[in-house]
């Protein structure tokens, strides 16, 4: 087994990371952190798979996100259906909207799709907050503890786990996928959508294919969030929160599923960090963008990745 | 005589005012190599983006072994066998070189998500399958070293090839080439068209949109002359090099008593 490959070093890396992580957890609010962190990472890589390898923009994925927390919310809390089936039939509903709304707006391309999927996500946020009777409109609602077999699960030491292991097996498919005969029509795609076309690949069935993919991420890490915090509100359904997860995407390198895992990370963690900044935390939180951008363009590991070559083959 | 593989009939292709293509037909035969060639702007590289799909054509039909195609998608016609290269190359550049050429084989795969996001067994072992057939393609248009390049460091006479490699890897029956010597040099050109022989010979047949006369002369057993949308002529190199209709249409018309 070569180590170095992205499949086995880089999952090994991970498991490492995530196994040791706690050590470093001094208090309740770090192990949140690292719950956000993991939430974040698992939408990222799912929609990492869309932006980065399909070459598909999505700035509405915090609807589906929302969809998530808002199906098992309302599921299990209106309606008394046991955490796992309000899951699994959210999961479901997410990914047959997004076969449905997907084939006609992945037809678009570049800035007619930004625009298609943004208007997706208003209008799923629109809903969330109007339909208050169900949701609970802008003050949001509580959700019950997550429970399988009876056995409940609370706190932030067994969610850190559960979200660890989530995060872990989302890497590993994503990591599968790109490497498969799908993961290849999608690069396909990304690198010459007539060419793809004419070696055989349907475009519009790969490209809807990973977009109710990487929304059935979102989703989940959607459902995962409400379960474990108890409370949702609208905040991470809306159109900034879309943004949030696009620039993690971008920041932590496109196509490169480990770069959207740092990407999540960075984002998440620098606010915490910055607080200590204050009022300046804004300025110096849209510095540290602009300076990646400029001098890391293709995303912070893939320039890593670069570099490193190039020191070796000097 | 036998019906012949591909049979073109009143095909045409108007761009707003543009006829770029104007009521072309021919027929071709299976196992030959035919070429379509044209001065400049004759239409040639629309007429192949009719014949496979990229461009639906404004009127006339497209038969493909006895089976309309006429307007069909690109994937569809892949998928009955047609596999073609660009002239402008459309490369993933995104990807390994060995990469580029299993995607060719994309049809002949295992590409359901299911099994590849869990990694299947059978996924596993297709993909091992797919990665020696993709090197012993490298290897038949001449590309034994590049088996561990990525496409964006490849000089551009590779990538012609790499195209060629990829075509192949759907196993096509019928395999359009828009010029596969545009940009080469001699060398370059004449290992092409040892390639092209090679191909005819294994029973593809092959569709040549070509410039260079003497790469299409050389090769052909069928040429199909177009000028201004319209075809001229079309027969062998001999009866075509003798047409005075063509040799008007090319003004450069010492080029054609060259070869």
């Amino acid at each position: 087994m070569d180590w170095r490959t992205p499949r086995t070093g880089g999952l090994a890396l991970l498991a490492a990371v995530i196994l040791v992580l706690p050590l470093a957890l001094i208090n309740n609010y770090w192990y949140e952190v690292a719950i956000l962190v993991g939430i974040n990472a698992i939408v990222c890589v799912g929609l990492n798979l869309l932006i980065g390898y399909a070459g598909q923009i999505s700035l509405g994925h915090a609807g589906f996100f929302g969809l998530g927390a808002y199906g098992s919310a309302i599921l299990t809390a209106r309606y008394g259906w046991p955490p796992v089936a309000a899951l699994a039939a959210t999961t479901a509903g997410v990914a047959v909207l997004a076969l449905v709304v997907g084939r006609p707006i992945l037809k678009l391309k570049g800035h007619y799709l930004a625009m298609a999927t943004l208007g997706m996500g208003i209008i799923i946020s629109i809903v969330v907050v109007t339909e208050d009777g169900l949701t609970g409109g802008p003050d949001g609602m509580s959700v019950p503890a997550f429970t399988l077999f009876g056995l409940g699960l609370a706190g932030e030491r067994a969610w850190y786990w559960v979200v660890g292991a989530a995060l872990l097996g989302a890497v590993w498919m994503a990591l599968n996928l790109i490497e498969s005969p799908a993961g290849r029509a999608l690069r396909a795609l990304h690198g010459s959508e007539v060419g793809a076309q004419v070696s055989g690949i349907d475009a519009t069935r790969a490209k809807v294919g990973i977009f109710v993919i990487s929304a059935v991420f979102a989703s989940l890490a959607g459902s995962m969030t409400a379960h474990y915090s108890g409370f949702i509100t609208p905040g991470k359904v809306g159109f900034f929160h879309s943004i949030e997860l696009v620039t993690m995407v971008v920041f932590g390198g496109m196509a490169s599923t480990f770069g959207a895992v740092i990407g999540a990370a960075t984002l998440t963690l620098l606010p915490q960090l910055l607080t200590v900044l204050k009022e300046y935390e804004m300025v110096v939180f849209g510095a540290v963008m602009v300076a990646t951008m400029v001098f890391l363009p293709r995303g912070f590991l893939p320039s890593l990745v670069l570099e490193l070559k190039k020191k070796k083959q000097k | 005589m036998i019906a012949p593989q591909l049979r073109v009939t009143a095909v045409s292709k108007a761009f707003g005012g543009v006829l770029a293509v104007d009521q072309v037909s021919f027929d071709l035969e299976a196992g030959k190599v035919n070429s379509i060639i044209g001065p400049n702007g004759a239409g040639k590289t629309t007429l192949l983006n009719l014949l496979t799909g990229v461009y639906a054509p404004s009127a006339g039909n497209v038969v493909f072994e006895g089976a309309d195609v006429t307007g069909l998608a690109p994937h569809l016609l892949a998928a009955r066998g047609m596999a073609r290269t660009f002239q402008n190359l459309q490369i993933f550049f995104n990807m390994s070189a060995l990469e580029n050429v299993m995607v060719g084989r994309h049809l002949r795969e295992r590409a359901g998500w299911f099994a590849a996001l869990l990694r299947s067994r059978r996924l596993t072992a297709g993909e091992r399958e797919s990665r020696d057939e993709a090197a012993e393609l490298m290897r038949f248009v001449g590309l034994g070293d590049y088996l561990g390049a990525e496409a964006d460091a490849m000089p551009y006479g590779a990538l012609k090839r790499l195209e060629i490699a990829r075509a192949l890897g759907g196993r096509p029956k019928l395999l359009l080439l828009d010029e596969p010597a545009a940009g080469l040099n001699q060398t370059e050109t004449q290992a092409i068209n040892a390639l092209i022989v090679r191909l005819a010979d294994s029973g593809v047949t092959v569709v040549l949109v070509e410039h260079n006369m003497r790469l299409v002369m050389g090769v052909s057993d069928h040429i199909v002359v177009l000028d201004y949308g319209r075809k001229l002529c079309e027969g062998t190199a001999e009866r075509v090099r003798n047409d005075p209709k063509v040799i008007e249409a090319y003004l450069g018309s010492a080029e054609l008593a060259q070869c």
